[in-house]
């Protein structure tokens, strides 16, 4: 017998259920508890930037709205920082920009929004400059294990075009899932970002 | 700086997405393959949280929505720690809880099972981490509770548990079970996970050398997140 490699396994996921809300976002589920509830704003007072909303809507295999969905969000900033001690460049974020965010939808309708500062370009591997993007983690009763996915701009083109990631997608018309459409409603940039879970126009899910 | 990547995670210990036993995944999961993708700075960096996140409560269930009175049931404090796949502690992360109360009776909007309200439990908490990874939080028992999936499937007695780690390629929710509980084997969503051995690193045995005589018995509960892989001879991802 070999030495053994002392490694040890990642807990196995399991589904976020009906309920998470109680736990992530009780204002949700119909009661208050915390002084603060976390994930409520993403950007701060201070950060530069255009101010921007992004809203949508999760529909599973049959077309239905997910109304129960919990997305959470990840971001740069207008500058590509995050603020987390890993980017070298995290002491220059804005004070106050947590680059994070909660967003529970609607439980009538499912449509959900949030607002931001859009993100500038992000360092990549190999030096190569990934487009602006947010990236997506999503749970619900009958997701077993979150799923992450990316939102690009649909105003960023040349930059989507030259994105390593958008390029590794084999199938070229699939990219079109992971990119938000600009609409300018009364004077402000709203993107819509629909995540289809299953089906015609499956959004790619990243294994990060 | 150090380089960061992450060790692929092993999805033979997840649920697979498409489960039918567990009936609402079959319309919610994906049914093309993921994206693998290398980490780049989007994903070895996440959300940071500190003690101003949080109140002087919050891992109390036990205080934390008390109104008139100690919510109903078997008080318990839950400890462990949360660890790398390396096996080191992660300091200062976010884990929150949730969970139903004695009864089985959940405090939201859309539980409708008939078991009552527990005037005095909310049935959430969160806790960061010590600088070893330790965490802990005190709670009652949660109850076992029906729900719709064959006519008469049972959930076990469980915690719901969320956890950031450092990295937002750690984030993971998962669901604690308790030592012994026969509901166990029998629940199709435990049942997603493919590996029994998997499964079983989500029961917390019954820890009497923590409990608090005469007051609360304690489960022991530990929570793996992805670790970093050793990439001696790498260059730094983010470019050079
Ligand atoms: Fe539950």
């Amino acid at each position: 017998m070999p030495q053994t490699l002392d490694y040890l396994k990642e807990s196995p996921s399991q589904t976020a259920g009906p309920y998470v809300h109680i736990g992530l976002a009780p204002g949700a589920a119909g009661f208050s508890i915390f002084e603060r509830e976390l994930g409520q704003d993403i950007a701060g007072p201070n950060a530069e930037g255009e101010r921007i909303r992004v809203e949508g809507v999760v529909t599973d295999g049959t077309g239905a709205p997910v109304k129960d969905v919990l997305l959470e969000v990840w971001q740069a900033d207008d500058e590509g920082r995050h603020p987390h001690p890993r980017d070298p460049r995290h002491a220059e974020v804005a004070e106050g920009f947590r680059g994070w965010g909660r967003i529970i939808p609607d439980f009538e309708t499912g449509l959900w929004s949030f607002d931001t500062v859009k993100p500038g370009p992000v360092m990549g591997r190999h030096g190569r400059l990934m487009a602006p993007h947010i990236t997506f983690w999503l749970v619900a009763r009958g997701i077993n294990i979150g799923l992450n996915t990316r939102l690009y701009f649909g105003d960023e083109e040349a930059a989507n075009a030259a994105d390593p990631v958008l390029g590794l997608i084999e199938q070229v018309h699939r990219r079109r899932t992971l990119i938000a459409t600009r609409e300018d409603r009364e004077g402000r940039a709203v993107y819509r970002f629909d995540i289809r879970l299953q089906g015609e126009g499956e959004t790619v899910f990243l294994d990060i | 700086m150090k380089p960061f990547e992450y060790i692929p995670r092993d999805r033979g210990v997840h649920p697979p997405a498409y489960t039918p036993g567990y009936k609402t995944s079959v319309a919610r999961s994906p049914r093309l393959p993921l994206l693998s993708l290398q980490n780049s700075l989007s994903e070895i960096t996440g959300p940071t949280f500190g003690q101003g996140d949080l109140g002087p409560l919050d891992n109390d269930l036990i205080r934390n929505y008390a109104k008139t009175g100690d919510p109903v049931g078997e008080r318990i404090v839950v400890h462990g720690r949360v660890l790398d796949e390396n096996g080191r502690g992660v300091p200062h992360t976010l884990v929150e809880v949730w969970q139903a109360n004695a009864g089985g009776r959940y405090r939201h909007v859309k539980d409708t099972y008939f078991a009552p309200i527990d005037p005095n439990f909310g049935g959430c908490g969160r806790v960061l981490t010590d600088e070893q990874g330790f965490y802990h939080f005190r709670t009652i028992k949660p109850g076992a509770y029906p729900w719709r999936n064959g006519v008469n499937d049972w959930r076990p007695a469980h915690i719901h548990v969320s956890v950031f780690g450092q990295a937002f390629v750690q984030r993971l929710i998962t669901q604690m079970y308790f030592e012994g509980d026969p509901l166990i084997p029998r629940c199709p969503i435990a049942a997603t996970i493919p590996d029994p051995k998997a499964l079983e690193r989500l029961i917390a045995p019954l820890d009497l050398n923590a409990a608090i005589p005469l007051d609360c018995l304690a489960y022991k509960f530990d929570i793996v997140l992805r670790g970093t892989r050793s990439t001696l001879f790498e260059n730094r991802l983010e470019g050079n």
